[in-house]
C-alpha cells in the first residue's frame, strides 16, 4: 500500500494532531514497525469480564463522563480472531455508544490474529504512541475468556474485571486468575434483579484472599446508575505493590509466549517433535 | 496427489501437492461495514459482515444509524482498506456519495468503496462515477463479494488505482 509518509515525518504529523496518520501509526506497530516517542507516562485501564456482561457499554458511559471532564479517550478494543478462517468480526465500538463524533474519542479495534502473545508485544508501543500524541486516558478492553486474552489487561496499570448477575461463574473468573489482577470490580446491570446477590457473592468469594481486597461496585451502563462513583474509584486507584508485580509477571510471560511463537525454527522444531526425533525439553532448548 | 521435489541437501523427496503450490496472492483486509443513515435494519449487514469474516479478513462492523461524518470517522481511527455501506432505506443518492466526499477531503483516497442493499439499477451508474467500485444487491453471492476483494487486493499490491480518490475507471462485473 502506498505510503505517503516516511516514518519520522509520519510520527512527527501523529505528534502535531493528525489522526489519520496516528491511526497509520498504530497499524504499523500492528505489523511489526517501532516508533520511538521518547519516555512516556501514560494513564491506562485495562477492562476484561465474561462475555456480555456489558464491558463495551460500560466503557461507553465511562467515556462520556471522562469527555466531560475535558480529558481525551483512546480505546484499543481486542476481539479474538477465528481459528478457521484467521478473519475477525470486530464489534465492540457499537456498543460504546456516542462514540464516533467529536474530537476527544479514538478508538481502535484490535484482532488477536490467534496469537494474543504477539498482540501483547505490540501494546506497549501503541500505548506509548497514544500517549504521546495527547490521549490523556488509555483503555484496553478484552473479553475475559482464555488466559492468554486476560495477559493483555495486565499491560494496564490499573484493571477493572466486570462482571453481571446470573452468571454463575465467580468461580471460573477466579480458576483463570483474573481475581488477583483485578484492581476494580463492578457488577453491571444493577438494574436487573439478583444483581446485588452476585454483588454481595463476589463480595464474599473475594474476603477469603489475603491481601488488599479490590472494591466492588454496583453499577449499570443502561441507566448509568453507579457509573459516577466507579469513575471516581477508578480515577483514585493507587494500584498496589502486589499486583503491580502480578502485572510485570504476566507481560513478561506473554512477551515470552511471543518469542517463542515468533521463533524462525518453530516449525521445525514441531516437526521434530511431531516425528518423535527430539523430546519436549530439547525443543525447548533449542528455541532458547 | 505427491510429486517429486529436491530438499535443500539435492536429494528427492516426495511431497503432498498441495504443499507445493503458490500461497494465493489474496491479502486478508481490513475492512469496515457501515450502516448510514436512518435505516433500522441490519441483518444484511451482518451477514457480509459474518462472511467477509469467514473469507479471512478482519470486519469492524459500525452498528445501525451512522452519519457520512461518523463513517468516515470509523475508517480513519480503524485504519480500513476497504468500506462496505449498506442502505436500504432509499437515500443512497445522498449518503452514499456524502461518505465518498468525506472520504476524499479527509485525504482517504486509498480507501475503496463498495456498496449494497436496495439500489435499483437506474442508480448504479451515479454511484459509480462517486469512485464506488461495486454494487451488490439482493441475490448476490457472499463468494462474489470475496471474489470482488480479491480483485481489490490485486489492485492494490499492483498499485493500480482503485481507491475512492484515485481516478479509475475500473468497476466490478
Amino acid at each position: 500500500m502506498a505510503m505517503g509518509l516516511n516514518d519520522p515525518d509520519l510520527l512527527k504529523s501523529a505528534l502535531s494532531g493528525n489522526r489519520r496518520d496516528l491511526s497509520k501509526i498504530l497499524t504499523s506497530i500492528e505489523d511489526g514497525g517501532s516508533f520511538e516517542v521518547g519516555a512516556q507516562d501514560p494513564w491506562t485501564l485495562g477492562v476484561t469480564g465474561p462475555p456480555g456482561v456489558g464491558k463495551s457499554s460500560l466503557i461507553g458511559r465511562l467515556i462520556s463522563s471522562w469527555v466531560d471532564r475535558g480529558e481525551r479517550v483512546a480505546v484499543l478494543a481486542v476481539d479474538p480472531s477465528s481459528p478457521n478462517s484467521g478473519g475477525a468480526l470486530l464489534a465492540d465500538r457499537l456498543r460504546m455508544g456516542d462514540i464516533d463524533s467529536g474530537d476527544s474519542v479514538f478508538v481502535r479495534s484490535l484482532a488477536t490474529r490467534n496469537h494474543p502473545g504477539g498482540l501483547a508485544s505490540c501494546l506497549s508501543p501503541m500505548i506509548g504512541c497514544l500517549a504521546a500524541c495527547g490521549w490523556s486516558r488509555i483503555v484496553i478492553e478484552t473479553v475475559g475468556s482464555g488466559q492468554s486474552e486476560i495477559r493483555i489487561v495486565a499491560f494496564a496499570d490499573r484493571v477493572l474485571l466486570v462482571d453481571g448477575p446470573d452468571r454463575g461463574d465467580v468461580v471460573q473468573a477466579e480458576k483463570a486468575g483474573i481475581m488477583e489482577l483485578a484492581d476494580i470490580i463492578a457488577i453491571n446491570k444493577s438494574d436487573l434483579p439478583n444483581s446485588k446477590q452476585a454483588a454481595d457473592s463476589v463480595r464474599s468469594a473475594i474476603g477469603l484472599s489475603h491481601g488488599s481486597q479490590p472494591p466492588v461496585h454496583l453499577v449499570s451502563a443502561h441507566d448509568g446508575s453507579g457509573v459516577d462513583k466507579l469513575l471516581e474509584e477508578i480515577e483514585s486507584c493507587p494500584g498496589s505493590h502486589l499486583r503491580g508485580r502480578l502485572r510485570a509477571r504476566e507481560r513478561m510471560l506473554s512477551v515470552w509466549d511471543s518469542r517463542l511463537l515468533d521463533h524462525p525454527k518453530l516449525n521445525e522444531v514441531l516437526d521434530a517433535l511431531g516425528t518423535g526425533s527430539i523430546t519436549l525439553d530439547e525443543a525447548v532448548e533449542s528455541l532458547k | 496427489m505427491s510429486i517429486p521435489v529436491r530438499n535443500a541437501a539435492g536429494l528427492m523427496h516426495h511431497r503432498l501437492l498441495e504443499d507445493c503450490l503458490p500461497t494465493p496472492s489474496f491479502v486478508e483486509m481490513r475492512i469496515v461495514i457501515a450502516k448510514p443513515g436512518l435505516d433500522g435494519h441490519d441483518r444484511g449487514a451482518k451477514v457480509i459482515a459474518r462472511s467477509l469474516r469467514d473469507g479471512g479478513h478482519e470486519v469492524i462492523y459500525t452498528g445501525l444509524r451512522k452519519t457520512p461524518e461518523e463513517i468516515v470517522r470509523i475508517v480513519m481511527d480503524e485504519d480500513a482498506a476497504v468500506l462496505g455501506l449498506s442502505t436500504l432505506s432509499g437515500a443512497h443518492d445522498v449518503l452514499v456519495p456524502a461518505v465518498c466526499n468525506g472520504l476524499r477531503e479527509e485525504g482517504l483516497a486509498e480507501v475503496v468503496v463498495f456498496a449494497g442493499g436496495i439500489i435499483p439499477s437506474d442508480d448504479h451508474d451515479s454511484l459509480h462515477d462517486q469512485g464506488v467500485r461495486a454494487i451488490f444487491g439482493p441475490g448476490a453471492r457472499t463468494s462474489e463479494i470475496l471474489e470482488f476483494l480479491e480483485a481489490v487486493s490485486r489492485r492494490i499490491e499492483s498499485r493500480q488505482p482503485v481507491g475512492i480518490g484515485e481516478n479509475s475507471g475500473w468497476r466490478w462485473g
